[in-house]
């Protein structure tokens, strides 16, 4: 008998599913382009946070007049804005300060927009009602009006009250968006065994309905963050973002806003758009890969 | 049906009165009223008081904001410090380039949208397809004052194709053909750059609409009984996949507004999203407070568009 069956082997230990941060990571494997992207994003993140504390600031912020608009040289790699200051250290700086204030929006605007979409999904009812039309209410005001309102209106403006306003008008997305998870979430039967075990129901919802939500927060999480780069980027340019001591990526290329710069002195705003540009490219890629490995359909891994 | 219109028409209404009253707060929270603008500062405090118990700045805020209601639906919106008009008369000129802008912009936005999606949903995984993917992918990194200063600098500073600037050349006289043709001409580069970004939703919806349609049992009996393949797809799948792409219409709108601020300062054209940002950084709050309530105003009229649109085109909607 055994001879007649050389091929099947004992039967090995069963092979358990892969857990839903595995499959994340195992995507981003599989899909070269995302794997660059992220290593480019992580490279740059370390080296922009890496350089900054090399880098002198009040050396980059000093004015200069006998350097004024410099083409890119040896000693300015990119050139130097209208006060003779470096624009190299500028964009290093503001990369940090732009990716820094990007994480801290996203942080926040995430850990309320998963609060408000957990307890308003989970409990539905009157509850989701008014939360609902809450959001439904601050989806369509014009945010970036509203923003830009805000940043004239407060008192003893810093990069706090920046990040604040921000958040404040842009948790509502991934609100939405774990609401309606939770809602299909809740009627599933671990949830509903839990409730019979007598779990409380801020443990179901913290400890058992959120894991099971957490790739999804890990794609919009990232999705977003290249979304807020971009706000405040743009922000900045219209002159609404940072405060003018700190320089954002905006900042540089708020400069181009003067047609004679934008005409004529490319090194001062080209490297920040590209830099933008790229940088939000390869967030997106991250984040479109990890949005596929959510999808079991469109895996590639 | 028209229970659902009338219903969404009443869910407008408590969101234009929480809209207008966040924009009477904002504009009381800003430095300043509406007097510091106007008065000479040498002037007896005693005077000013006068004037401010005459003009009701002393009443509560209450009585103030529904003075300012009132006004403002009988079109009277304030006066502007800095131009020294009415705020009405302002708004209108503006708003009538800006109206351009926006019509031009979706225009273009469906002129790219419908060829790209189609050809890109027609023959998905060619490399036609790849290559308007590859685009859309682009595009929805980009942001879109990047992407409008970019064209700016290459075509209109670089190769010098369209102008660079404001909404007319000087010189020509309204109401002649010179003057609508340069009006024209000066839309294009702002509308088509603000379009190239705005489009990238559209294409990519449209794809996946027309996939997801040929797959369908209609379109196999469609070829069944023998349709041509142009017809199949012009007649069946298109009217199919289209409606949703009409829907959208609306929340264009909301996109729209984002849109004009920062395009209308790229390009300097004379329009609401410029008159905006130039009332803020001058502290014209009562032009500020006008154009947050209209812009405002659009977008939920945009969206109660959309939405009778979308019940016009499925019915599944109408009995919710």
């Amino acid at each position: 008998m055994e001879t007649n069956n050389p091929n099947i082997e004992p039967p090995k230990e069963i092979e358990r599913s892969p857990s839903g941060l595995t499959i994340l990571w195992r995507e981003i494997v599989r899909d070269k382009l995302a794997l660059i992207s992220l290593i480019f994003f992580v490279a740059t993140t370390a080296g922009v946070f890496i350089a900054s504390l090399l880098l002198d600031l009040n050396e980059i912020v000093k004015v200069d007049l006998f350097a004024l608009y410099e083409r890119p040289s040896s000693e300015f790699w990119l050139g130097t804005d209208y006060g003779g200051r470096d624009i190299f250290g500028q964009l290093i700086i503001g990369t940090r300060n732009s990716l820094a204030i990007g994480l801290l929006v996203t942080l926040m605007s995430g850990t309320i927009g998963i609060l408000i979409g957990l307890i308003s999904g989970y409990f539905g009812g009157t509850i989701d009602n008014i939360f609902m039309r809450f959001v439904d209410f601050f989806m369509i005001l014009p945010t970036l009006m509203i923003v830009i309102v805000f940043v004239t209106a407060v008192p003893d403006y810093s990069i706090y009250s920046f990040s604040f306003i921000m958040t404040a008008f842009l948790w509502m997305g991934i609100a939405r968006l774990i609401r309606s998870k939770a809602l299909q979430e809740r009627e599933l039967e671990y949830v509903q065994a839990s409730k019979t075990l007598g779990s409380s129901d801020f443990k179901i919802m913290f400890t058992q309905v959120l894991p099971n939500l957490s790739s999804i927060i890990i794609v919009t999480m990232t999705l977003n963050l290249a979304a807020n780069i971009g706000i405040e980027s743009g922000l900045s340019f219209l002159g609404f973002g940072f405060p003018e001591d700190t320089p954002s990526l905006g900042t540089l290329i708020s400069y181009a806003r003067n047609p004679q710069t934008l005409e004529l002195r490319w090194w001062i705003w080209l490297p920040a758009s590209i830099l933008i540009l790229v940088l939000m490219l390869s967030i997106n890629n991250v984040g479109q890969a990890l949005k596929r490995a959510t999808d079991a359909r469109q895996r590639r891994g | 049906m028209w229970k659902l219109i009338v219903r969404r028409i009443l869910i407008m209404i408590p969101q234009i009165f929480v809209l207008s009253l966040l924009v009477f707060i904002m504009a009381k929270a800003m430095p300043g009223d509406a007097l510091t603008g106007l008065i000479d500062p040498n002037i007896d405090p005693a005077a000013i008081e006068a004037m401010r118990e005459r003009l009701g700045l002393n009443n509560p805020w209450y009585v103030q904001y529904w003075d300012w209601v009132t006004r403002a639906m009988q079109g009277d919106l304030g006066q502007s410090f800095h131009f020294k008009m009415p705020v009405t008369e302002l708004i209108g000129q503006r708003l009538v380039n800006t109206f351009w802008l926006s019509l031009a912009t979706l225009i273009f936005t469906y002129m790219i949208a419908i060829p790209l999606g189609i050809t890109s949903g027609r023959y998905n995984d060619t490399f036609l397809d790849r290559a308007i993917t590859g685009y859309t992918y682009v595009g929805f990194a980009a942001p879109l004052f990047i992407t409008a200063l970019l064209m700016l600098f290459v075509f209109g500073f670089q190769l010098g194709w369209f102008p660079t600037g404001g909404s007319v050349s000087p010189g020509s006289a309204a109401g002649t053909w010179d003057y609508i043709l340069s009006k024209a001409y000066h839309l294009i580069l702002p509308a088509f750059s603000m379009a190239v970004i705005t489009t990238v939703s559209t294409v990519q919806y449209l794809r996946s609409e027309i996939i997801d349609t040929k797959q369908k049992e209609f379109i196999i009996t469609a070829r069944a009984k023998g349709a041509s393949e142009s017809r199949v797809y012009n007649r069946h799948i298109l009217r199919n996949s289209l409606l949703p792409i009409a829907a959208f219409f609306g929340y264009e709108i909301t996109g729209l507004i984002g849109g004009t601020i920062f395009i209308e300062n790229i390009f300097n054209y004379p329009g609401m999203g410029q008159l905006f940002l130039q009332s803020i950084t001058r502290r014209d709050f009562s032009v500020m407070t006008a154009c947050v309530l209209l812009f405002g105003i659009a977008a939920i009229i945009g969206a109660l568009i959309s939405d009778i649109i979308l019940s016009l085109v499925d019915p599944r909607i109408r009995i919710k």
